[in-house]
């Protein structure tokens, strides 16, 4: 058995519960007090789609190294859910403690773990609970016996609670009431060895807190979001309504009383992103926010701004498909879709951000790609990323200027028309692909053109010449591709000469990261780069060229990652190894410790 | 075109862009044109497309201020054959409303001009355009109407009558939609109804739609001469002309212009005024209508279609409903000329944004 020290700072603790019962409150409460004393902390909201009744779990990790990936088991688990009590007690690692609330009927177990009863009824009475209260408060009896067995500082469960409630003193004292009895009851009668503890850390790191989808709506707010059109639709619905939240604070001008920043609630997907390309072509930075449903019925307008050249960024929050599948799971499942959307020969730009830092840079740098390339950007974020809250160093302001492309007003065009040059929409001026941009309410008398979905030539007139079809799209594919030398660059996590290489992307990077860990205190030592964009630039040319045998690490069941790789080495394609399931939980650091070592 | 007279025109109209709208005569009708048409001979759509052309020439708006969204389909080609100097954006089938919706707000002096068919809006696009309608976004949306599918050769749409028989298709089984019917029920603030044979009726309601600040809806019957002009149906030349039956003799008076119609006796008019100063005037013919009372307009529309008049005319006003721009606080400056600095926040707002996250 280990040492109490091998797990300070280092332990999962699950939460299961029934949704709708206020539960995020309490686990909430938990979470923010941890962070609040410097150590890194991390939860996982695993619910269903329903509103109320049916099974929620809570997955909590601390982690002093900084691991963020998904644990399989617990060290401690709360269930207040008489029928997954079966199930939960499997999940609590031997020597683990399992609290269950004393009204639950408890099955016949073989698990061993430490078992208490939190006598919840009782102890609700004993506080003087009004009923009307109760199901709010139950859930503080758990926040007081897990304060008591990790050593959280009940000063900072007040702290939260302060602040959750904002500083109202009649919702604070009751649950501080509570809170406080079960943490001395939890004393009087918890009588196992405290192996889990919490340490306050020397050094108290300056970092935040935040989930994925509030740091892409702030994101896009500094990188001038103009317009915003969305439809509701889990996991994507926070990013929208952030920008709401975010708006008056940071694109209001108080002294005109004016807004710089528009959102629509439009009446359907369709319509969503019509609006956002229509805004798109008026020259706002525009963005819509969706998930793999809502992408889908994307999709024709997404040939069009391709083939119109229209910016704008989509987000795509990802869950569980096909169809409405698992609708609160999280999966890396819409990427092959997402690449190459639309009828005839398309591609996109893509972005995956693997932690809030780059949701938020992600937020502003997809809106200048997207207007310097003339073209959407799609941004693949995940379920596990967007809805759950992550600690992170803070949000850096953009390095660069806002980067408006080729657009061309009044001055412009007649700067172009001095040079002798006898502008069109579709003209390659310059040679890169990119051609010039002009806008409505450019008063010009040659600025205006007619953009069209269907064959055009460079002045954008309808035309059916099989030479100008084809040589627009090889534009096109010329300055997609050209695309790649300026997307976000692989991260190199690790180059060390290994044989052996692993490649992986957006929120996957989490396990990943710990994984590579694991290996090496096994002695196996890996290389790792994580991609971060699409297209592939040469960094992943040559780190697939050095490794005799990769694996593609990935949240899907077909390996969608892989496949694009493989079409793209096809030289290489034996060396590459798919490493990706699917269940609607993220990936787990044993889960791909065991897969890898198959092939090893 | 000649570029000297356009740099001059072009120098001009920049000391005015300013200004919502020229009134100097600078225009030709000739700058209002645009590519030649490729629809068929007769067809209602290229009459329809000459009367834009007319209305926006002698309104005197810079054609630059005009901003053109279509569909897909017969209807929605036509938007490239007017307004050549004015952007245009032919978009999908069915989804011209939205395209419109997110154009707009870049520049909300612009005005805009959505043309559709009956498939376009009534068959694929009717969620779209019930939306535009109520959230009253200040375009003029013509649904130029024939009850066929032109492009795919003789398809029934939405607005064919009951019993209307096509040559591959046979008979329709089903009830029409009634587009102005339909923009009614959606809360839309201005509702008309025309003849592309009625051609001063149509531009006078053109011009009427783009002085109002809100959706402007024109359902134009527009027959199809290859498809759908046999007499007995109701989207033909012959049905049109032997069966339209106008609510009023309309009069469009700009508001720089004085009254001087001399058939048009003051006082035995109906009158509605626009928000820009302009007026509507409406004179009695053989029963009086008020075109701001709705539930008039829907009682009148049901009468029409159980006794299939082609009823046509502005069917229903209400110029003071406020359009979605007001419903956003919106600058004067148009949000597509907003330097960077004024859409990127400073840099000490993101220490406060870190700050709020920190606990």
């Amino acid at each position: 058995m280990n040492t109490n020290f091998d797990h300070k700072n280092e332990f999962g603790i699950i939460f299961s519960t029934v949704n709708g019962s206020g539960s995020a409150t309490a686990n909430n409460t938990i979470l923010k007090a941890i962070f609040n004393m410097g150590i890194t902390v991390s939860g996982r909201n695993i619910f269903p789609s329903n509103i109320q009744g049916m099974p929620t779990w809570y997955s909590m990790r601390v982690s002093e190294k900084g691991y963020l990936g998904r644990l399989e088991k617990a060290d401690i688990l709360v269930c207040s859910n008489p029928e997954v009590i079966q199930k939960d007690i499997n999940r609590v690692n031997p020597g683990g403690i399992l609290l269950v609330d004393s009204a639950i009927k408890m099955p016949k177990i073989s698990n061993k773990c430490c078992i208490y009863k939190m006598p919840i009824d009782q102890i609700l009475d004993e506080c003087k609970v009004p009923t009307h209260l109760r199901i709010y408060l139950a859930n503080m009896v758990y926040v007081g016996i897990i304060a008591e067995l990790i050593n959280i500082e009940i000063d900072m469960i007040k702290l939260v609670l302060n602040q959750h409630f904002m500083n109202r003193k009649n919702a604070v004292d009751p649950n501080m009431r509570v809170v406080l009895y079960s943490y001395e009851w939890s004393k009087s009668h918890i009588s196992c060895e405290k192996r889990f503890l919490l340490k306050v850390p020397s050094k108290k790191e300056d970092r935040i807190i935040v989930d994925g989808n509030t740091a892409a709506a702030i994101g896009a707010l500094y990188g001038g979001l103009q317009f915003s059109a969305w439809y509701p639709i889990t996991p994507a619905t926070s990013i929208a309504e952030s920008l709401n939240e975010y708006i008056p604070k940071l694109r209001f001008d108080e002294e005109n009383g004016t807004t710089t920043c528009i959102v629509i609630q439009a009446e359907d997907e369709l319509a969503s992103i019509g609006m956002v390309m229509g805004a798109g072509w008026a020259g706002l930075r525009s963005m819509t926010s969706t998930s793999g449903p809502g992408l889908c019925l994307m999709a024709e307008f997404l040939g069009l701004a391709y083939y119109a050249e229209v910016p704008l960024v989509v987000w795509d929050v990802q869950r569980v498909g096909p169809s409405t599948g698992l609708p609160t799971r999280t999966s890396q499942g819409d990427l092959s879709f997402a690449y190459s959307i639309s009828h005839g020969d398309t591609n996109y730009i893509i972005l995956m951000p693997a932690n809030v830092k780059e949701c938020f840079e992600f937020g502003w740098r997809a809106l200048d790609i997207a207007e310097k390339f003339q073209t959407p950007v799609i941004i693949m974020s995940d379920l596990e990323l967007g809805m759950n809250v992550w600690v992170s160093n803070k949000f850096e302001y953009p390095d660069t200027d806002i980067n408006r492309g080729k657009v061309i007003w009044e001055d412009g065009l007649e700067e172009l028309i001095s040079r002798g040059i006898n502008w069109g929409r579709y003209l390659d001026i310059d040679k890169d692909g990119i051609p010039y941009r002009t806008i409505p309410g450019n008063m010009h008398p040659k600025a205006s053109y007619f953009t069209r979905g269907t064959g055009h030539d460079e002045y954008a007139h309808y035309c059916e010449d099989p030479e100008e079809w084809e040589r627009n799209l090889d534009r096109l594919r010329l300055k997609l591709d050209s695309a790649k030398n300026f997307v976000p660059v692989p991260i190199l996590t690790r180059e060390a000469g290994n044989p052996i290489g692993l490649i992986s992307y957006g929120s996957s990077d989490m396990a990943v990261n710990e994984a590579v860990d694991l290996f090496d205190e096994d002695g196996v030592s890996i290389d790792y780069m994580r991609i971060r964009a699409l297209p592939l630039n040469k960094t992943v040319d040559e780190f697939i060229l050095k490794h005799e045998k990769i694996f593609v690490v990935e949240c899907n069941r077909d390996g969608q990652m892989k496949d694009i790789l493989a079409m793209r080495y096809p030289q290489y394609a034996a060396r590459l190894n798919s490493i990706s399931h699917l269940d609607g939980l993220s990936l787990s650091a044993t889960w791909i410790m065991k897969e890898i070592n198959k092939h090893l | 075109m000649d570029y000297e007279r356009n740099k001059q025109t072009f120098i001009r109209i920049q000391i005015m862009s300013n200004s919502k709208f020229s009134n100097i005569k600078e225009f030709t009708r000739q700058d209002y044109l645009g590519r030649p048409s490729t629809l068929c001979r007769g067809c209602g759509h290229n009459s329809i497309s000459n009367m834009i052309i007319s209305a926006c020439y002698e309104l005197e708006i810079p054609p630059e201020k005009f901003v053109k969204f279509s569909g897909i389909g017969c209807s929605s080609k036509s938007a490239a054959y007017f307004l050549e100097r004015s952007f245009g954006f032919n978009g999908l089938h069915g989804r011209m409303p939205s395209l419109a919706e997110g154009a707009l707000f870049a520049d909300t002096s612009l005005k805009g001009i959505g043309i559709s068919g009956d498939g376009d809006t009534a068959n694929i696009g009717l969620s779209q355009f019930k939306h535009i309608a109520r959230r009253n976004v200040p375009l003029v949306y013509i649904v130029e109407n024939n009850g066929v599918y032109g492009l795919t050769k003789g398809q029934f749409s939405a607005t064919a009558e009951k019993g209307l028989k096509l040559k591959r298709q046979g008979e329709n089984p089903y009830l029409p939609v009634d587009i102005a019917m339909e923009a009614l029920a959606a809360n839309a603030s201005f509702v008309a109804r025309s003849f592309a044979g009625d051609t001063k009726q149509v531009k006078k309601l053109i011009k009427a739609a783009i002085s109002h600040e809100g959706i402007a809806i024109i359902d134009i019957i527009s027959p199809c001469v290859t498809f759908n002009n046999q007499d007995y149906s109701l989207h033909s030349y012959s049905w049109g002309k032997g069966h339209e039956a106008p609510l009023h003799e309309l009069e469009f008076v700009p508001p720089r212009d004085e009254i001087t119609i001399d058939d048009f006796e003051r006082g035995t008019l109906r009158e509605v005024t626009m928000h820009d100063g302009s007026l509507i005037l409406f004179k009695k013919l053989d029963r009086d209508y008020d075109p701001t009372n709705r539930t008039e307009a829907i009682r009148m529309l049901e009468e029409a279609i159980r006794r299939n008049w082609l009823v046509t005319g502005l069917i229903y006003i209400d110029p003071s409903t406020p359009n979605i721009f007001e419903m956003y606080s919106l600058g004067k400056k148009p949000l597509n000329r907003l330097p960077p600095d004024k859409i990127r926040p400073n840099k000490d707002t993101l220490e406060i944004i870190n700050r709020g996250f920190r606990q």
